[in-house]
Order: structure tokens, then sequence, then C-alpha cells
């Protein structure tokens, strides 16, 4: 026996260490579905505590040369660069003034719909380190762990997009599990049609939605966004654009999907540490109608002027506010204010205010006020007109109400700042828009 | 004077420095972390394999080719978020098969060494898919084509390291 052990000794010793490992693996992988610990924590520690210190430095060091070349050396450019972003800055600012006064409306509606909100309210910025050399484990090293707030199951992302989520967590680096890897999956809902699926990796690197019908119809370069669903990522977040789409088995569709970011190329990415959900809150206190508050998106007359208005302008502008003589208005009345003249929405929607007065004539200011309420008609109306773009129309807001008088108007003009109303949307009912009595 | 398989008679059996035998395979696996990201072409090459290789046939020594494969390959699992074992499995086996063949034939010269890395490139990835398959359930693709042209392209790579081992090497 000795002697066959010595003549084979090599070979034993083989099958003993194969064997080991075989049965480690056993283990480690009945503990993965059984969702125990992780019985290698201690040897992943070792090995990234050998490894990772090396990758920090190079990272540091190319980050730093790269910085000198470019903030000190490599200037090139940068005062017609620095122009063009103003532009860009003016640009933004008037679009910005359009999306605040849209998104405090929809929060108005959330809040009166009793919507629970969700949004980012805490990130960690954090620089990808290094990676795992290997083609059947797509994830990334961060420099930031444990001592920077990371948690496991924490979004990570880029400005471009969702790249994956934080898997194991060290002392100062984390393992983040890329969204193309075949373990990874992440819920996701198409942004036009709103189906939705599950984003997955494949172990050839491609990422496809999964469990989408195969009688829906997905148009090829539709946004992919984040659901929700799966509890880790907050939703909206852009995931990517479809890219293929093909019949796939068991009655689903095989939809391929390119990511938004550029996963071989990370540098930069942001670790979403807080997540805040919460009941959409208005900020009126007084209880406050649906009318009321899309009255405040209707257009109105700017205030009175204390001269006279130079000859030539619309009669319209110099009449008097057919509202403010009316002591019952109320909130209401704010859809009767006469729209400035020069704003596209006052030509461009010719209906009927449910809040006129019956007796008003076409050459009347009332019928001025007719032809400009158009936008806030079809929002008050109710269901599925929500998203309505009225509030498109910041020039002809009412310079009287909070939201108009927090932002910026801007200029007259703007291309952006009617939009026709589609004629499948519906008109208000008169009776939104009673005045209080 | 007794002839064992470890004799210099016929084929020339080196060491390596604790240093060396440390420091290049962290090198290796380092690397292999590393380089993809700023070059992602660099996912074909498995450096740790070559590294794996190189001792086992310069030391050719079965047991020290199979343990020096293990602890390399389990340490590259450690890097991912796989079980541990992948890659230690496939690369004992390539430092007990690399060390046990190098008894047998001459591998100093390029031409052997560029088969042969050729050769335990593919029974690497052949016991990788296995076991990834098998005992992992892990959704993987075989494509002959992609082997044999990563095979060449770590052979090529394999004979600059190999060179660079040659230097570090010091004869028994």
């Amino acid at each position: 026996m000795e002697s066959v052990f010595g003549r084979y000794r090599n070979l034993v010793v083989l099958v003993g260490v194969l064997f080991v490992q075989i049965l480690g693996l056993a283990v480690q992988v009945r503990r993965a579905r059984d969702k125990d610990s992780e019985p290698t924590r201690l040897i992943r520690v070792w090995a990234v505590g050998a490894v990772t210190p090396l990758e920090k430095a190079l990272s540091w060091a190319q980050t730093s040369s790269g910085n000198v070349w470019h903030n000190y050396f490599y200037l090139r450019g940068v005062r017609a660069e620095n122009r063009e972003l103003k532009q860009q800055i003016e640009q933004m600012r008037l679009e910005q003034a359009r999306i605040i006064q849209d998104a405090d409306q929809a929060h108005r509606l959330q809040s009166l719909l009793g919507f629970k909100e969700q949004f980012i309210s805490q990130t960690v910025a954090a620089q990808v380190i290094g990676g795992t050399g290997s083609e059947l484990s797509r994830s990334v090293y961060l420099d930031k762990g444990d001592r920077d707030g990371i948690k496991p199951d924490m979004a990570v992302l880029t400005r471009d997009g969702v790249i994956g989520k934080v898997l194991h967590v060290y002392r100062s680096t984390s393992l983040v599990l890329l969204i193309d890897d075949q373990t990874s999956g992440v819920g996701s809902i198409l942004e036009r049609s709103r189906l939705q699926g599950i984003l997955r990796g494949t172990s050839s690197g491609a990422v496809v939605l999964e469990k989408v019908m195969s009688d829906e119809a997905v148009p090829v370069g539709e946004q992919v966004l984040t659901s929700g669903g799966d509890g880790i990522f907050p939703k909206g977040l852009t995931v990517g654009t479809v890219t293929k789409v093909s019949t796939g088995s068991d009655l689903f569709l095989n939809i391929h999907v390119r990511p938004a970011a550029d996963l071989n190329r990370l540098e930069e990415v942001l670790v979403v540490t807080k997540v805040e959900e919460k009941q959409t809150e208005s900020d009126q206190t007084t209880h406050v109608r649906a009318a009321d508050i899309l009255a405040e998106r209707l257009p109105s007359v700017p205030p009175k002027p204390a001269t006279a208005a130079p000859q030539g302008q619309s009669a319209a502008k110099n009449l008097p506010n057919p509202v403010s003589a009316n002591p019952n208005s109320g909130a209401a009345s704010k859809t009767t204010m006469p729209a400035q003249s020069n704003s596209p929405a006052n030509v461009s929607a010719p209906k009927v205010s449910p809040a006129s007065p019956p007796n008003g004539a076409a050459n009347s200011p009332t019928a001025v006020v007719k032809k400009n309420t158009t936008s806030g008609q079809v929002l008050a109306s109710g269901s599925g007109t929500v998203g309505t773009p009225a509030s498109k129309t910041p020039a002809a807001t009412t310079p009287g109400t909070a939201g108009a008088t927090k932002k910026p108007s801007p200029k007259p003009g703007n291309p952006n700042a009617a939009t026709p109303l589609p004629a499948s949307q519906p008109t208000s009912q008169p009776s939104t828009q009673d005045p209080p009595q | 004077m007794a002839i064992t398989y470890t004799s210099g008679e016929q084929v020339e059996v080196y060491r390596f420095s604790l240093p060396a035998t440390i420091l290049i395979p962290l090198a290796a696996l380092f690397l292999q972390a590393w380089l993809p990201l700023r070059f992602p072409f660099f996912t074909i090459f498995d450096l740790p394999l070559i590294v794996t290789i190189g001792f086992a046939t310069a030391r050719r020594n079965p047991l020290a080719g199979l343990v020096t494969g293990g602890l390399i390959g389990i340490l590259q699992d450690a890097l991912t978020h796989q079980p541990i074992g992948l890659y230690g499995i496939a690369k004992t086996v390539v430092g007990f098969g690399a060390s046990s063949l190098g008894i047998k034939i001459d591998v100093e010269n390029a031409g052997a060494r560029f088969l042969l890395t050729i050769l335990f490139y593919v029974v690497h990835e052949i016991v990788y898919f296995f076991i990834a398959r098998v005992l992992v359930s892990l959704q993987m693709a075989w494509s002959w084509p992609h082997e044999i042209f990563s095979g060449v392209a770590n052979a090529a790579l394999g004979l600059v390291v190999y060179a660079l081992l040659d230097r570090v090497k010091q004869r028994i």
C-alpha cells in the first residue's frame, strides 16, 4: 500500500486537492442558494487586500497626472468653451424655469392623488480602480467601501445611466456587479410602451430585456428605464436603448438593449447611498382643489401699468381686469384673466373658458379670455391630461400666483412657450371651476 | 547518483526566490484585474494562467505545480463574485499537467512553449467550462474559434512572460 501511494503520490495529491476544492465549491453553491453567510469571506478579503492597494495607487497616479495635464498645461480652447457653456447656461435657465413649473404642478397633482415620491437623496462619488479580469464575472472594484458608507445592494450609476449594484463591501473597497453580468437583474420598464421586464446580462456580455410577451410591439430605439420594482434601483433611471427585437422562446420577446453607460470604460461613478420615499406633500396648507391648482397655469394679464400704454398696442392689454371687479371670483377666477396678447398661446387655442361669464361678447375682454384658457381647461379636465404641455406657456402665467412670482418668466416669443392642444384632448367640465361661494 | 524526475541530466530544474514566488503571481493578478479596464481587449488574456505554466514548467515538480496553480487560481477566484474554486480547480490541473509534461519534454525553446501554452489554455478552458456548467450551473457558450484564437494570443504573450521569468529563475 505504501509503495502504491509512493508510486502514485503526485496523482493522489492531485486528486485530493481537486476533491477538496470541489467540495468547497459545492458548499459555496449550496450556501448561496440558502442565502447563508458567505463562507469565503476571509479569502476574498485577503485577495482584495493584496491587489486593490496597488490598483488604488495606480488609479490615483493616473488621475493626478491627468489632472495636471488637463488643468495646467492643456488649456487650449478653454476660453471659447467657456463662452459656449455660458450660452448654454442661459438657455438652460429658461428651460429650468419651465421644468420647475412642470415639477411643481406634478407635485401638487401627485399630492392630490396620494402618490408616493421616491428620490435619490444622497450619493457617494467613487472611482473605479479595477476589475476582475474574468469574462464570467463582469464586475468592478470601487475605491470606496464600508467606512465610506457603502452597503450591499446599493445602486451604482453614472451620468449616462445605471451600471450596476454593490455586491460585496470591504473596508475601503467594494465590488460592483455590472448590469451585463449574467447573474444580475434589473427591474426595467420601456419608456413609451410602459412594458415591464427584467434586464439581464448574458455570458457573451450582451444585455437583454426578458419577460416581455411576444405579442407586444417594442420598437427599436425605445428607452429602457428602471421600474423600481426590484427595490434596489430608484424608478426612472436610464438603463439603455433597445437595439434589437426578435421572437424568443416561451412566448417572450428577445429584446437586446445597449446600456446607456459604457460599461467597458468606467471611471467615476455615483453610489446611491440613500433613497427616500415619502408621500408627496403639497406646499399649500389650505385645502386646494384641482381646478384651483390648474388655474394657476392659465394665461393671465400682467399688472395694469401705471401710465397709459403707448399707441398701437392691443386694446386688450389696457382693459380693466374683469376678475378684480368680481368680489366672488376666488381662486377659480384666475382662469378668467385676459392673457398677454403677445403670447403665442393666445392665438393657438380657441376654446371656451368654463369660468367665463355667460354673456361675454366676441369682441369684449371676456372674449379674449375665452381664447386663452385652453390649456388650463385641458389640464383641469382630470385624468389622462396631466401631462398636457400647458405648462409650456410660462409667458402666460399669472403674475400674482405663487409659482409665477418665484420663477423667472421666459422671453416672449419662445417657440416652446405654446403647444397646440391635441385634438384628442377632452375639454374641461364647467363645474370644476365654479367660483367658491 | 540516483536519477529522479527532477534530475538535471536530461532537463534542467529551476527554482524561484521567495519574493519572486509571491510578487510575480500577485503582479499577474493585479494586471489581469487592472488592464482590462483600460484596454478591454485584454480580457482574452489570462496572465495568471501564463504565470502558472511558466512556474510549473521551470520547476518541473508536479506537486509544486499543482499547489502554485491552485493558489493562483483561488486568488483569482477571490477577486470575482463567483464561487471560489472555478479557477482554482482549472489551474490546479494545468499546474500539475504542465510540470508533469515539463519533465518529459524540453520546454526551453520558444516553439515548445508556444504549443504548450495553447494546449494548456484549451485544457484550462475546458475544465473551467465543465465546472461552471455542471457544478455552478452558469450559462456559458463554447466557441472553438474563440478558444483557439485566445490560446494563440495567450501563447504569444506567454513567450514574453516566459522570457521575463527566465531572468528571475535560479538554476538548482
